[in-house]
């Protein structure tokens, strides 16, 4: 029944019709993990018996001909840095082992509200930190149409988890692009929304400036129903807005491409697909216009300032006395966070927060935390200018496709680099969405990414949808099928990063 | 150099509690009192995820108080963190103001020597309180126990320019201060509550130099009286090195009240790099026209003019008015007393003198008179009448205070009206003149200053009751008279 490229609606036709139940849908999400995330490594932890009683309880509903909400019949993974009240929240981290949030994170309230499951939690870097999934104190995810391969990161058990049909949709996080640049290795669509559209409330904080909460789905159309449900004002978090005062941007006719950094970033394989993908929509009608974008790599500078300048702040809460692995009695204070803080972050989050620390200290915090802002403000400027004279910009979700586990874990400038076609939206705070556009002649999904002004989501997701290969029947589902049937077959490998408990 | 040549330089950085019903980013109580960790959310606890929601209560009260004190309120303000690194901060940073405070400049007026003087700010800001430790330990070592009630209570930090010399000037500005901000309603004030904390800046000059010395930093002073003592006590400690041509050397200092001196906490060297930065969770703060107005209105009267309005209203002493208005409780009590009764200044005679001092043999003051004004009213009218002689009105004020019955009440049921029939007054007045046959001759011989003597055996006989001013009218006569 779970159908590897057809919307929600069509499954939501089908449960109207008592054509299927939703402890059946239920039950295909939970078979394919059990059978395919030994391989793949998504869940940090499968809410099996809660979602099955809830699954239960909402048929009822159905039966008795009362609809359960907007998103009935979705089964939704969440990211491990969302809190769902009860249950683990590791972020990826030990130095969280043990937690258990007292309170749901808004969007997941407002998802269940609406009648999705939630099925589990996801595999992600520590905190958000990294590109690859490989980051995580439980081991790496793999992406699952080469499991040699990294999902991307951060939110890569996510993206893998909606690609293998393991799930039917997933809350990621995007920072730098951590929805995104993962939804475009997996070959699924992944929106970043407006900062300000989706509440924070309940993600644990990376960069609390830049962080978003955004759905991955395997449809566009899936995704904008998510946004729908999560996003709007919420008094807890008071960098929210409200949707209905906010201005809507307007129908998207003319269309940006960013031809320079396309050009001297990109691999032949990333250009030839992208180049399949603006003939499509410049065939629809849409006029494709060259446009200067300002140098990423000053918006990578900035990015990698203005974050790990506030993640070191904000990871300063684990200190060892509310959380972290008990490391016994220290000599003082001093000698109780540096053990506790030692023991529980892994290598990058140390970077980060060392980097972080770095620019704030005195004596560089002009040179650095407010050259950076600068460069933010100027950024946000150059796109304003540019959404006045295009309605969105379009350009590769990534440079390069997939890498191999392991390649860059020691060459941390290089996996920065992934993130350097994801930054921009993170700087200006606007939305973008990453959809599937083709692969490469090895199989690997090329995503394409749509830069839209404020508050654009809906429009963006509509063009992801007409434009990408998404379309039912198309070769995306082909490949999505086939690859799903390939992992159903393939042998559980030795060094299975599987073994999600109960949770 | 000699001793007469150096000046002191202080400047004074004082927490207020704002007295709102829940805390500055959470809906958490902020009762004083509670047991350990009681009071506290996801959100003081700096739970993962969980973000701040301005209360905007904190902020009205903030804005009362940079108001009432006269500072510049920009239109907009905005929130930083202070990152450090300690067990009563569970997130590792302080949401607090700092490149953008609420307001700067004003100034807190205060009486020092008999004159209104006042001191200038330099900055107010908001900002969220920290938890308690409370130290102890076992047989395994010493340990520390963490209590979060008090995390992310509202604070208004207030700092003076470094401008005071004295230390009982830094005294009078906290006393005034105190009284300001009970006044205008925004912090009950109380000291044994934590409600006013402060540290002091204090460095030494040459008399006539310009430039500042160096200066050291007071912490840990727990009353009003410590950061007198402390100032004066790190005067003389930074005098003295001084004379033997030393150096003061940059330093935080905590005030040991036990020892009465002042102790190294950290030098210069370990002085926490705070690593501030816009606080990203918040939007920056709006303040709106009609936020400052109703600011402004919700003020009210402070208490310098209020001692001068009834200074001049009332035409009372400098020092009645002084402790009448020392809070606005009991100069609201006088008020509404004075409007009520015939003459206001007999009013403040008694609150000042019978109320007052009846109040402290019961270890109360005007503050808790447990009375209303028209009790009062009534009494000192009664008195005014000459329906109650003084002696009696002592009397019926204590027992006002134990039952809170009314005053004329009282004197009727105990028979306290006053005597003014001539056959009474007389027949105690033979009686107090029979029984001091040695006085009698005395005065008769020339000794008239014993008529108060007498006058003071007729109320004693007579148990009060006797009406002053015609006692004395017959005691006069029959002394007079000579008849006995």
């Amino acid at each position: 029944m779970i159908d590897a490229g057809r919307p929600l609606v069509f499954l939501q036709e089908a449960l109207r019709a008592g054509r299927c139940s939703l402890p059946e849908i239920l039950d295909e999400h939970l078979s394919s993990i059990a059978i395919c995330d030994k391989k793949i490594g998504s869940f940090l932890c499968v809410m099996e018996q809660e979602a099955r009683e809830r699954a239960g309880r909402l048929q009822g509903l159905i039966d008795r001909q009362r609809w359960p909400g907007p998103l009935c019949g979705l089964v939704v993974a969440v990211k491990d840095n969302i809190c769902v009240a009860d249950h683990p929240a590791t972020a990826g981290s030990r130095i969280l082992e043990g937690f258990r949030p007292l309170y749901d994170a808004t969007a997941i309230g407002r998802l269940e509200q609406a009648g999705a499951i939630l099925i589990g939690k996801t595999n992600l870097d520590e905190f958000g930190m990294g590109s690859s999934t490989e980051h995580s104190a439980f081991g790496p995810t793999r992406n699952p149409y080469d499991p040699s391969r990294v999902p991307g990161g951060s939110s890569g058990g996510s993206a893998a988890a909606v690609a293998a049909g393991m799930c039917s949709a997933a809350l990621g996080s995007d920072t730098g692009g951590s929805v995104r640049q993962p939804a475009a290795y997996c070959g699924v669509v992944g929106l970043k929304p407006q900062y300000g559209s989706v509440s924070r409330r309940g993600l644990i904080a990376f960069a609390s400036s830049m962080d978003g909460i955004g759905p991955l789905a395997p449809t566009g159309a899936d995704c904008s129903l998510i946004f729908e449900v999560i996003s709007g004002l919420d008094l807890c978090d008071a960098t929210t807005v409200d949707l209905e005062g906010a201005p809507r941007a307007g129908a998207i006719r003319r269309v940006g491409l960013p031809r320079g950094w396309i050009e001297s970033c990109c691999t032949t394989e990333i250009k030839d697909a992208f180049e399949g993908c603006a003939r499509r929509i410049e065939s629809c009608g849409f006029t494709l216009t060259d446009i200067d974008l300002p140098d990423p790599d000053w918006a990578a500078a900035a990015y990698y300032i203005l974050a790990t300048a506030e993640a070191s702040s904000n990871l300063a809460r684990y200190d060892g006395i509310h959380y972290g692995p008990a490391t016994g009695r220290s000599e003082d204070l001093g000698a109780h966070y540096r053990k506790t803080r030692g023991a529980g972050f892994g290598p990058e989050v140390k970077r980060r927060i060392l980097l972080g620390t770095h620019v704030l200290s005195a004596g560089h915090y002009q040179d650095h935390y407010e050259k950076a802002q600068r460069v933010r403000t100027a950024w946000r400027q150059s796109m304003d200018a540019l959404f006045d004279e295009v309605g969105a910009i379009l350009l590769p979700t990534t440079p390069e496709s997939p890498f191999l586990l392991g390649e860059r874990l020691d060459d941390p400038v290089r996996m920065y680099r992934s993130d350097l076609f994801t930054i921009g939206p993170n700087l200006t705070g606007y939305p973008a969405v990453s959809f599937p556009i083709g692969a490469t002649r090895a199989g690997l999904p090329v995503g394409a990414q749509l830069w839209g002004p404020a508050f654009s989501e809906r429009a963006l997701l509509a063009i992801a949808d007409q434009h990408g290969e998404g379309q039912p029947f198309g070769p995306l589902q082909r490949r999505r099928e086939e690859m799903r049937m390939a992992l159903r077959r393939a042998p559980v490998p030795e060094d299975s990063p599987g073994g999600a408990g109960e949770g | 150099m000699s001793m007469a040549e150096w000046e002191a330089v202080i400047g004074l950085e004082i927490h207020v509690q704002l007295g709102t019903r829940s805390k500055l980013f959470c809906g958490c109580a902020t009762r004083f009192g509670a047991p350990p960790n009681a009071q506290v959310c996801p959100v003081c606890l700096g739970h993962p995820g969980v973000l701040p929601a301005v209360n905007r209560q904190a902020l009205r009260l903030g804005l009362r108080g940079a108001a009432a004190l006269g500072a510049h309120i920009p239109r907009r303000s905005a929130w930083a963190r202070k990152n450090y690194f300690y067990p009563d901060l569970p997130k590792g940073y302080q949401i607090t103001q700092y490149a953008h405070p609420l307001a700067t400049g004003g100034e807190i007026p205060y009486e020092a020597q008999g004159r209104m003087r006042s001191v200038a700010l330099t900055r107010l800001h908001l900002e969220e309180d920290a938890g308690r430790l409370k130290h102890g330990g076992d047989e395994e070592g010493p340990s520390s126990l963490v209590d979060l009630n008090r995390c992310g209570v509202p604070l208004l930090e207030i700092v003076t320019e470094p401008a005071l010399q004295h230390p009982h000037e830094a005294h009078a500005v906290l006393v005034s201060l105190r009284q300001i901000v009970q006044y205008i309603e925004i912090s009950e004030g109380a000291m044994e509550k934590g409600h006013l904390r402060c540290d002091a800046n204090i460095s030494l000059r040459p008399v006539g130099e310009q430039r500042l010395g160096t200066k050291t930093e007071i912490k840990n002073l727990n009353s009003f009286r410590h950061v007198e003592q402390a100032l004066a006590e790190e005067i003389r400690r930074q005098r003295a090195l001084l004379e033997d041509g030393g150096e003061v050397s940059s330093a935080t200092l905590l005030w040991d009240a036990d020892a009465r001196c002042t102790r190294l906490m950290r030098s210069k060297e370990d002085r926490p790099d705070y690593r501030y930065f816009p606080e990203p969770d918040l939007p920056d703060l709006t303040i709106e026209n009609a936020d400052l107005e109703a600011a402004r209105a919700a003020i009210g009267e402070l208490p310098a003019s209020r001692r001068r309005r009834l200074e001049t209203d009332h035409e009372l002493p400098a020092d009645e008015a002084r402790i009448l208005t020392r809070t606005r409780r009991v100069a609201d009590l006088f008020e509404a007393a004075a409007r009520r009764a015939e003459n206001p200044g007999a009013v403040a005679r008694f609150m000042v003198g019978e109320l007052a001092g009846a109040l402290g043999e019961r270890g109360r003051s005007l503050e808790d008179a447990g009375l209303d004004a028209s009790a009062i009213a009534q009494l000192v009218d009664m008195v005014g009448r000459g329906e109650l002689s003084g002696r009696q009105a002592k009397a019926v004020v204590r027992e006002m205070l134990s039952s809170g019955r009314p005053a004329a009440e009282i004197a009727a049921d105990q028979g306290l009206e006053v005597e003014q029939g001539e056959a009474a007054l007389l027949a105690w007045i033979g009686e107090v003149l029979a029984a001091h046959p040695r006085e009698l001759s005395e005065y008769q011989a020339g000794k008239t200053a014993l008529l108060r003597f007498f006058m003071g055996q007729v109320m004693r006989v007579s148990q009060g009751r006797a009406d002053p001013a015609a006692t004395q009218r017959l005691l006069e006569r029959r002394l007079r008279d000579g008849r006995v």
